[in-house]
């Protein structure tokens, strides 16, 4: 209570120095998010009134999240610790480059979908409650890539999965509760062996501050089960990220919901999965990681080339990006495989770019169907005769996808190469350039079918009017993509940067501990 | 539930259940109870109303949607957190103040309020969940 007057030193306990107003950007972009979500809830029925509340709050989250990216970059990590308690006993948000680049791009791609979702998303939907659910789900999602405790990444996963649950539904059609099943039940399940890893964490160490964690593994790696349990987090945290084999998930139902929610997922849920990957596997085990290494590197071979091969065999142009997203995953994967700050770079980059690509990808498909009346292969047509933009646009994507210049895609897999070459993981540099290949030859056979193959029949040749709305995102989102893979040196400067304070997380124990001491 | 019983009694006891989730509630502070709890008791009282009288008895007698309630509670937690904001603390930080009422010295916090707005968001989202189910089972 009136805890001033006792005679107890607070200083053991609390923190006793005023915040400076710039740290406040640590904890703003989640509370934002939750405090928006809670008012578009109490507005549930003004449908006209919902999408500008919503793109509003995105554009202000993209500016304090930029600000939080700026205030890092210049900084060094930041922490905010709840409740004034001390670390380890409160719970603390800390901010690396990682988490600031990856909760930047993730308010990016939910602004796309916020301004795409005005005319994708129809009255019921909004009634159902689209945007709520979004900025729940970015709450989870920016939560997860700013907190600084394991057991608070876990409340930040149930969060974003819980909110994802009511986007998939959205509409209640037959099949997407048969896929909002399957999503729902393997998602419940990576999250319960996810919690089951951490009551191990904590028996062990007796914290769940990540900073803790780190400085204390190496102390306990003669004794405790340390590689047990960060295979356990790789087992759970690769269910999430969809790492072959336990992927299945993800193209029995990315292909169910409304084409903006499967933008949204592609772009951010699989790219949470590869985050809590690199926070486990580099921050705080890394010795560990080392030892899990051929496991690693079998496992993003496998979830590289079955992602190409199974996009390759699709004829649903949703499926065909779901399996491409899968892909993507295993290129991150083969970056944590190789490890070294080069290779990590090399992850993070091609984690951003696949966030900013598949959600345009996904929004191109949308705008696809909507002019030529479908997703089936079999069917679409014409494309580029009736909107050559889109078609252009959409080629532009494709080869960001597969990897080549001058597009965003080009530069993490030039690192990746580079750094598996330097580590003589040969295999993985082969595959990844394999799958370059493969990925190319997937959107190749989409862009002949879909977009360059007259249309089958007269009646969908007639052009179909495509709202600015609609398109907007999808242009931005490109721009981005030719824009990092022209000028990639500001970009490359951060996610070095950000490989480096994971790798020597010097800077980060500062942050949380800067009285230093022994743990 | 057509039954007479039922149906005279409900009032007075979903008047006390109602009175008995506020008392845990504040209760919660230093002992046993919170929002969590009290919203659940809320919402059982809610639930027998419910039988006794119907749903649309129930929508009518809470005023509000009962997720325009939820996000009302959620949005008096966050703002509970962000006041620390004004006082140069970390987030969620517990603010107090002790105002005099009728003589009475009144201990008000921060920390209760983010526990009313737990409440809120108890009583909101499972009542919401209690009615949609009990709908169906009219049908």
């Amino acid at each position: 209570m009136a805890a001033s007057s006792s005679s107890i030193d607070l200083s053991a306990a609390l923190v006793l120095e005023p915040v400076a107003a710039l740290d406040w950007l640590v904890i703003l972009p989640v509370a934002w998010c939750i405090g928006i979500g809670a008012i578009l809830m109490m507005v549930r029925h003004q449908g006209r009134l919902q999408p500008l509340i919503a793109v509003a709050a995105l554009c202000v989250l993209v500016g304090l999240d930029s600000a939080l990216l700026w205030h890092v970059a210049g900084e060094g990590p930041v922490t905010m610790v709840m409740g004034r308690w001390l670390p380890p006993f409160g719970i603390a948000f800390t901010v690396d480059l990682t988490g600031a680049l990856f909760a930047l791009v993730a308010a990016i791609v939910a602004l796309a979908g916020a301004v795409a979702a005005i005319t994708d998303i129809d009255a019921s939907g909004r009634r159902y409650g689209f945007y709520p659910c979004l900025m729940l789900l970015m709450a989870g999602v920016s939560g997860a890539f700013l907190t600084g405790d394991i057991f608070n990444l876990y409340v930040w996963f149930e969060v974003l999965l819980i909110s994802s649950f009511g986007l998939l539904v959205l509409g209640g059609e037959r099949q997407q509760i048969d896929g909002a099943v399957k999503y729902g039940f393997l998602n419940l399940v990576a999250t319960t062996l996810f919690l089951i890893a951490t009551g191990y964490l904590y028996g062990i160490f007796g914290t769940l501050n990540m900073a803790d964690i780190a400085r204390k593994a190496p102390l306990l790696k003669e004794t405790a089960p340390l590689v047990t349990l960060t295979a356990l987090y790789l087992f759970a945290f690769g269910m999430k990220a969809a790492a072959f084999p336990v992927n299945f998930w993800l193209p029995a139902s990315y292909h169910t919901p409304r084409i903006v929610v499967s933008a949204l997922f592609a772009g951010l849920l699989t790219k949470v999965g590869v985050y809590a990957l690199i926070r486990v596997l580099i921050l705080l085990f890394p010795v560990e990681r080392l030892a899990l290494s051929p496991v690693l590197s079998v496992v993003a071979v496998l979830t590289m080339i079955t992602g190409a091969l199974g996009a390759l065999a699709q004829s649903d142009t949703r499926r065909v990006l779901g399996y491409l997203v899968i892909s993507g995953i295993g290129a991150m994967l083969a970056g944590l495989a190789v490890g070294g700050p080069d290779a990590i770079a090399g992850t993070i980059f091609y984690a951003l770019h696949s966030m900013l690509v598949m959600t345009a990808l996904y929004l191109a498909a949308g705008l696809a169907a909507r002019t030529a009346g479908g997703f089936s292969l079999q069917t679409l047509g014409g494309i580029h005769h009736n909107h050559v933009l889109l078609s252009g646009v959409s080629l532009v994507l494709f080869f960001a996808v597969s990897g080549l210049p001058p597009f965003s895609g080009f530069w993490p897999k030039v690192i990746l190469v580079k750094a598996a070459l330097a580590g003589e993981h040969w295999w993985l540099a082969a595959t990844v350039l394999l799958t370059g290949l493969l990925t190319l030859i997937v959107t190749g056979r989409v862009y002949l079918l879909a977009y360059w193959r007259p249309a089958g029949n007269a009646a969908t040749d007639v052009p179909v009017a495509l709202p600015a709305t609609a398109f907007m995102p999808l242009l931005v989102l490109t721009a981005l993509s030719i824009v990092i893979g022209l000028y990639p040196e500001p970009l490359l400067d951060l996610v070095r940067g950000a490989a480096l304070t994971l790798d020597a997380p010097a800077a980060y124990l500062d942050s949380v501990f800067p009285q230093g001491g022994a743990p | 539930m057509n039954s007479l019983i039922l149906r005279a009694a409900t009032p007075f006891i979903v008047a006390v259940m109602v009175l008995f989730s506020v008392f845990v509630l504040l209760r919660g502070h230093n002992e046993p109870g919170g929002g969590f709890i009290g919203g659940l008791i809320a919402v059982a009282a809610l639930s027998i109303y419910g039988i006794a009288f119907g749903v649309e008895t129930v929508r009518r007698a809470i005023v509000f949607h009962p997720l325009a309630i939820a996000g009302a509670g959620l949005l008096l937690s966050t703002l509970s957190g962000l006041l620390s904001m004004f006082f140069h603390v970390p987030f969620m930080s517990g603010l107090w103040v002790y105002p005099v009422i009728l003589g009475q010295e009144v201990p008000l916090s921060s920390v209760m309020s983010f526990d009313v707005g737990v409440y809120l968001v108890v009583v909101g989202a499972v009542t919401s969940i209690a009615l949609s189910l009990e709908e169906r089972g009219e049908e």
